[in-house]
């Protein structure tokens, strides 16, 4: 347990003090957001009907694209050897590295979320609700997302490759996720469903994800 | 340097030399009974002669799905059981049924376009055939990618088993978006109540077509343990010193 | 300590990447209180071999087992591997990187300040890693050697990158490692600095 959190600390303090990782996240997530009215124009009525998808593809991209070097780092460094030597399983390493990567990347996008809906036309309630939206369902998106980390280190390859297998595992989250949303700003009855789906399927997550990357890393250490 | 693990191949392969033309000798002829049974089929009242796309359709979307099962398990081989022919046996079967997948859409949406006018229609069922065809694509893409096939082994099983865990939800979300947005599937197969005079020529040809699969699988199998005994050949030759 | 004599052994190993195999029936021990130095050509399999032991590579066929150690762990989990690359992070500081190391590895502790001394680090123990030469980073992958108690020590080239005065130390340590009743495995071509037992590895009978 101390090994665990003391592992979850350093990647947070490497994390917040290497050029703000957490922020150029947040930064892209903000740059996918602005794009979007220059692609389907400024029609703040159709903005407000696609503000939830907008921001989940935000989200989702930003997650992706900052997972990529979760694990190479401590690839390339050695750490990665170390940390399989250790006492603890390599399961419970990969899981909470990833919570620690969420906690800098991941929860500062749902803290965006407010400042972003209001450029998207969106209303308070329907704010909260997305930002909920985005609690339950970014965690799914890092566990998917850690998959790909783990095969990166095993292949020494990243990239464009990752998107290509990661993305498509990653549907049924983008589906939920958008559907609780607009059932938000539209019809707050048809909430509850998908947020529980959504809750379950970060849930699954968090027992696949660590498993399946795990099970990479080992053999692709050498 | 010696030649790797090829104990277990040799076998394999003198094995599958003498299968593979009764194999594929039954596949034809299967092939023959199924196409001629199908092309005798009564016409649909309601959809007339395009229902006898469902007798290429059904037996190629069968096998996508099937082939992928075959996948996981090679994978477990790879991982658990460590076999010697299991990444041979994974890495052979994903370009095949990436092309039964695609098969699968292109008759899906050529049986579609009569009833929804156009080619492409956001149908639960194409749709997950389409995201299933891109996973095939993308697992492709890693076995080319990475020079050390044992290397690539391990990342693509591991791909493969969480991606047999996905699949179903992907389904599923799939299915409960599309609901979400449109009516019901138009390509609706009647399942049990399906006449006789459709239920014969589709299973002969469902056969048929796992036939081809398991043909095409041995000889796509035999080359890639040829393709790996020239590398070993040519890695062997290349640390040897100059004479 | 009321145990037996520690002994870490290897036997019929055999390892294979990329589809070429680097070494095969390798079999090796290595004593407590006397050095193992690994030496070959480049290419030989040196580093392969304690990474092999050290459980990052799965080897193609044999076993490595450790007796007198404690037996619900693997001799990977009583290692302590020194590779090329020395698992440092930029970003924190010397201390922190030792501490997080001390707590992430498991095993029992012993006190940080008086690693850093032995390395001859103490004084700049707050300063960012980043700041510290080749020579100096070295050094503080050593003193992880140090922060947790492990029997077995895997060292890839421990000399490298050390200057006289630095080479003199590790031999200092080693020494004193073994006189505790640890196990050294080193891989080299440099004098190790102190007396070990050889084991070549590589001599390929063509």
């Amino acid at each position: 347990m101390t090994a665990l959190l003391a592992l979850l600390r350093r990647d947070i303090q490497v994390a917040l003090r290497v050029g703000g990782g957490a922020l150029i996240g947040v930064l892209f997530f903000l740059i996918v957001v602005v794009l979007m009215p220059f692609a389907v124009g400024p029609d703040l009525a159709l903005l407000k009907k696609l503000g939830p998808a907008i921001l989940w593809l935000g989200a989702l991209l930003a997650s992706l694209l900052t997972l990529d070097r979760l694990f190479a780092a401590d690839h390339d460094d050695g750490s990665l050897d170390l940390l399989t030597m250790s006492r603890t399983p390599l399961e419970l390493i990969c899981l909470t590295k990833a919570i620690a990567h969420w906690l800098v990347a991941g929860l500062p996008l749902i803290v965006a979320t407010p400042i972003l809906g209001l450029l998207l036309n969106l209303d308070g309630d329907a704010t909260v609700a997305v930002a909920l939206t985005l609690l339950a369902g970014t965690p799914a998106l890092t566990f998917t997302g850690m998959i790909g980390a783990a095969l990166a280190v095993a292949l020494r390859r990243g990239g464009l490759l990752l998107a290509v297998l990661v993305l498509p595992l990653s549907i049924p989250v983008l589906i939920f996720g958008v559907a609780a949303s607009n059932a938000a700003v539209l019809e707050p009855a048809g909430f509850g469903a998908p947020l529980s789906i959504l809750c379950a399927l970060s849930l699954a997550g968090l027992v696949i994800g660590p498993l399946a990357a795990a099970a990479s890393l080992r053999h692709g250490l050498d | 340097m010696t030649l790797i693990d090829l104990a277990n191949p040799t076998r394999f392969l003198s094995l599958t030399a003498k299968i593979l033309p009764w194999l594929a000798a039954a596949t034809a002829i299967l092939l023959a009974i199924g196409l001629y049974q199908s092309a005798m089929a009564p016409d649909d009242y309601q959809q007339g002669a395009t229902v006898k796309i469902m007798f290429i359709h059904v037996p190629n979307a069968w096998l996508s799905m099937f082939v992928w099962g075959v996948m996981s398990l090679s994978a477990l081989g790879t991982l658990v059981w460590r076999h010697p022919l299991a990444d041979v046996s994974a890495k052979a079967a994903a370009p095949i049924g990436a092309a039964f997948t695609f098969l699968a859409l292109v008759t899906g949406s050529l049986w579609g376009r009569p009833m929804w006018g156009t080619y492409w229609e956001w149908d639960a069922r194409l749709t997950s055939v389409l995201i299933l065809f891109l996973m095939y694509l993308g697992l492709i893409a890693l076995w080319r990618a990475v020079e050390d096939p044992s290397r690539a082994a391990r990342a693509a099983a591991v791909l493969t088993l969480v991606g047999a865990i996905n699949i179903p939800i992907i389904k599923f979300s799939v299915d409960w978006w599309n609901t979400l947005h449109q009516p019901a599937s138009v390509l609706r197969m009647g399942g049990s109540t399906l006449d006789k005079a459709f239920l014969i020529p589709l299973l002969v040809m469902a056969v048929a077509f796992s036939l081809l699969f398991i043909t095409l699988h041995l000889a796509a199998m035999r080359n890639e343990i040829l393709r790996r005994r020239v590398r070993a050949l040519q890695m062997q030759q290349a640390s040897q010193p100059r004479a | 300590m009321g145990r037996a004599a520690m002994r870490l052994t290897g036997s019929q190993l055999r390892c294979v990447r990329g589809g070429r195999e680097i070494f095969a029936g390798l079999d090796f021990t290595a004593d407590a209180g006397e050095p193992l130095a690994v030496v070959g050509a480049n290419g030989a399999g040196k580093t392969s071999l304690l990474r092999l032991i050290a459980g990052l590579i799965a080897p193609a066929g044999g076993s490595v087992t450790f007796a007198g150690g404690e037996d619900d762990l693997s001799p990977a989990e009583q290692a302590h591997y020194l590779g090329h690359r020395d698992a440092l992070k930029s970003a924190l500081s010397v201390m922190e990187n030792l501490t997080f190391w001390r707590a992430a590895l498991g095993g029992e502790a012993t006190d940080l300040d008086a690693a850093l001394n032995a390395v001859g680090l103490d004084h700049i123990a707050q300063l960012p890693a980043a700041y510290l030469s080749a020579g100096q980073r070295r050094r503080l992958s050593i003193a992880r050697l140090l922060a947790v108690k492990r029997p077995i020590w895997l060292l890839d080239e421990p000399t490298s990158s050390l200057d006289a005065n630095g080479q003199a130390m590790m031999a200092d340590l080693m020494r004193a490692h073994l006189s505790r009743g640890g196990v050294i495995v080193a891989a080299t071509h440099l004098p190790l600095g102190i007396a070990a037992r050889e084991l070549r590895i590589g001599e390929r009978v063509s």
